[in-house]
């Protein structure tokens, strides 16, 4: 395949995942007007609040860094045939080993490292029940989301409470917190780590023995068998790979958020960059470099989004709701022929 | 444990069942027409709010089920539409479903009645109870109608022409498109049927059961109903069983939570995994015996 047909490949699904965000935009607009919002007033302050200020693009950059982590895992899922939504559980899993192990290990690398391995062991039990079990990942791993819910959360309030602080787990302890790249923001260094690791993951996925089997795994299960792949390996493989972005992630956002650096009450503060890394992959279209923009747009609107309840007053969920239609539109079969076949028929 | 605690958590477990129940026997339904669909999470949110609002605006507990109902057919026909008739991906639409439905309630709390995370529904807005005891114990009358839904989904499925449509086009759609029958119109009809009916269950969280909107009203129970499904192996009779035993652990957990003593010996948390960890050990036990219809979640194309 020469550049050009290869440039040409990707024209097409950028542009069905542009028009996408383009219909989430609308249809969230219309959703605003008719709860009674300003549109232009809401979208004014999201636009203002995550991309018009250095503080602005650092919380965009910030928030974007666990989502490229998440979407990953969901990533290397769906190009090895596998809908892995396990990553939730494990950012819980993730961010509450970093704070075990640094407080005895007082060291960045123990921290990010405890990550990793707490989330490829997390990953193994989905994987096996999938592989030698034939339970649907959709399934094992919601399951396995909720259990990690209870049991950080039992963690979290029974064991490694903060006794100065009721609100929170201990903190990490100051030598093992990632640097900040910008002063005064959340921008740390877990934003670089996140990208280093789309960067690795694209180089082992495009251009390694084990990413070339992986996804001949995906894309044709039988062919792969009768190439000498073993579909088990592979399916291990994507769930540990996963389990260790996901983990990462968690590390990634207790380590590098000011100003706790700790786990909050009821794990708001890692609840949910799982399930919108699910979001961040489809609209990435399942490609590392993809995910780390569509990463940083979906940071962007997470960031926009306080100044958008704070001067629009629109409840900030309204994001989810744009998120949402987004995934539904990039779920439309087709969406550019459609939309391409619509303006067509409305021009003539 | 005294008789007062039995009935107690008899009457909680079964409280607990009909929402897990009503959106199983819709995914059976479904899948055995061959359409998974992963989004009834989503669906549960969207009802519980809006069927809030129905019974509200009517002063009447059953316009908020009928309303549910109406809203799970709305996002059934935008779900059968892109997997049915565009041929889509089943997956992937009930993902946005259910971030949508997280994100719309939250929202919708907020922007319609003004407060944040939870609203009260008023008492001449809910469904009153069939039963109740001095203690508060109640029985819904949702949960016989629950029952005979399941008993009336399993006598259709197996015991009906209909019945037997649905499942042919799940299970060999291009024999039954030989045989003349309409694939996608009976598939579309399936998922119709199991979003309205894991609209109501929504709209039960709402307007029966717990009596209130929060923004996490579903709290899992879409996904516990999928699991329950493959538990049933596809059989809504099962289903009604497997729901319950859920419910039964779901119960277990907040007695726990709420007796002293309990509490001081086992954290509450370990009980709250036992539905989840009970489903995995069930689901992988079952499997090999049980399994799913053989065109689920395949779009059918003719050739």
């Amino acid at each position: 395949m020469n550049l050009k047909d290869e440039l040409r490949g990707y024209v097409k699904p950028v542009a069905e995942s542009v028009l996408a965000i383009l219909i989430g935009a609308f249809i969230g607009a219309l959703v605003l007007w008719f709860s009674g919002y300003s549109p232009f007033e809401a979208y004014y302050w999201l636009i203002r609040g995550s991309l018009t200020s250095v503080d602005g693009i650092a919380e965009t950059l910030a928030k974007s860094a666990p989502l490229i982590l998440t979407a990953i895992t969901f990533a290397i899922g769906a190009r090895t045939g596998l809908f892995n939504i396990g990553a939730e559980g494990t950012v819980y899993f993730g961010a509450m080993a970093a704070i075990i192990v640094t407080q005895y290990l007082q060291n960045p690398i123990a921290g990010l490292l405890a990550g990793l391995l707490i989330g490829a062991l997390w990953a193994l039990p989905a994987a096996v029940l999938k592989v030698y079990r034939g339970v649907h990942e959709v399934i094992s791993t919601i399951m396995f989301n909720w259990i990690a819910f209870f049991i950080v959360s039992w963690l979290a309030v029974s064991v490694y409470y903060n006794p100065k602080d009721p609100n929170s787990t201990l903190p990490i302890p100051p030598s093992a917190r990632l640097p900040l790249l910008v002063k005064n923001t959340s921008l740390s260094w877990a934003f670089i780590i996140a990208i280093l690791a789309a960067v690795i993951i694209f180089i082992v996925m495009w251009h390694t023995k084990l990413g070339y089997e992986l996804r001949t795994s995906g894309q044709n299960p039988r062919a792969a068998e009768y190439g000498g792949i073993n579909p088990r390996r592979s399916a291990i493989w994507s769930f540990v790979i996963g389990g260790m972005t996901a983990g990462l992630a968690g590390a990634g956002i207790v380590m590098g958020t000011p100003p706790s650096y700790a786990i909050t009450q009821g794990l708001a503060n890692v609840y949910g960059y799982g399930f919108d890394g699910i979001g961040v992959a489809l609209v990435g279209r399942n490609h590392p470099l993809g995910i780390i923009f569509s990463g940083i747009l979906f940071g962007a609107l997470s960031a926009g989004a306080t100044a958008m309840q704070q001067h629009a007053h629109v409840p900030l969920e309204m994001i989810k709701v744009i998120e949402g239609i987004i995934i539904i539109a990039v779920a439309v079969p087709g969406l550019i022929d459609l939309f391409a076949r619509l303006f067509r028929r409305g021009g003539a | 444990m005294n008789e007062s605690m039995i009935i107690s958590l008899l009457l909680g477990s079964l409280a607990a069942m009909v929402p897990i129940a009503l959106t199983s026997i819709g995914a059976v339904i479904s899948e055995r027409a061959g359409v998974v669909n992963i989004g009834y999470e989503g669906i549960l949110m969207f009802s519980a709010f809006f069927g809030a609002m129905f019974a509200e605006l009517a002063g009447n507990g059953w316009v908020g089920l009928l309303g549910g109902a109406l809203v799970g057919l709305l996002f059934g026909a935008l779900h059968g539409f892109l997997t049915v008739y565009l041929k889509g991906d089943h997956v992937i639409p009930g993902i946005g479903l259910n971030l949508l439905g997280y994100g719309a309630v939250a929202f919708g709390i907020r922007a319609y009645w003004g407060t944040a995370g939870q609203h009260q529904v008023p008492n001449n807005a809910q469904i009153s109870p069939l039963w109740m005891d001095a203690f508060g114990n109640a029985l819904s009358p949702m949960v016989p109608i629950t029952i005979a839904i399941a008993v009336i989904a399993w006598w259709v499925l197996f015991k009906t022409p209909f019945g037997l449509r649905i499942r042919a086009v799940g299970e060999n759609p291009e024999a039954a498109d030989a045989l003349g029958i309409n694939v996608e119109l009976y598939r579309f009809t399936a998922v119709l049927i199991a979003s309205a009916l894991a609209g109501v269950a929504g709209a039960y969280l709402s307007v029966d059961w717990l009596g209130t909107v929060t923004k996490q009203i579903a709290a899992g129970r879409g996904f516990i109903a999928l699991a329950n499904m493959v538990f049933s192996g596809w059989n809504p009779l099962i289903a009604l069983g497997g729901a319950f035993l859920f419910g039964f652990f779901d119960n277990l957990a907040i007695y726990i939570q709420n007796n002293p003593w309990l509490a001081g010996t086992i954290p509450w948390q370990f009980i709250a995994t036992l539905p989840y960890v009970v489903t995995l050990i069930v689901v992988a036990g079952i499997i090999g015996r049980a399994r799913p219809p053989k065109w689920d979640g395949r779009p059918y194309k003719r050739e």
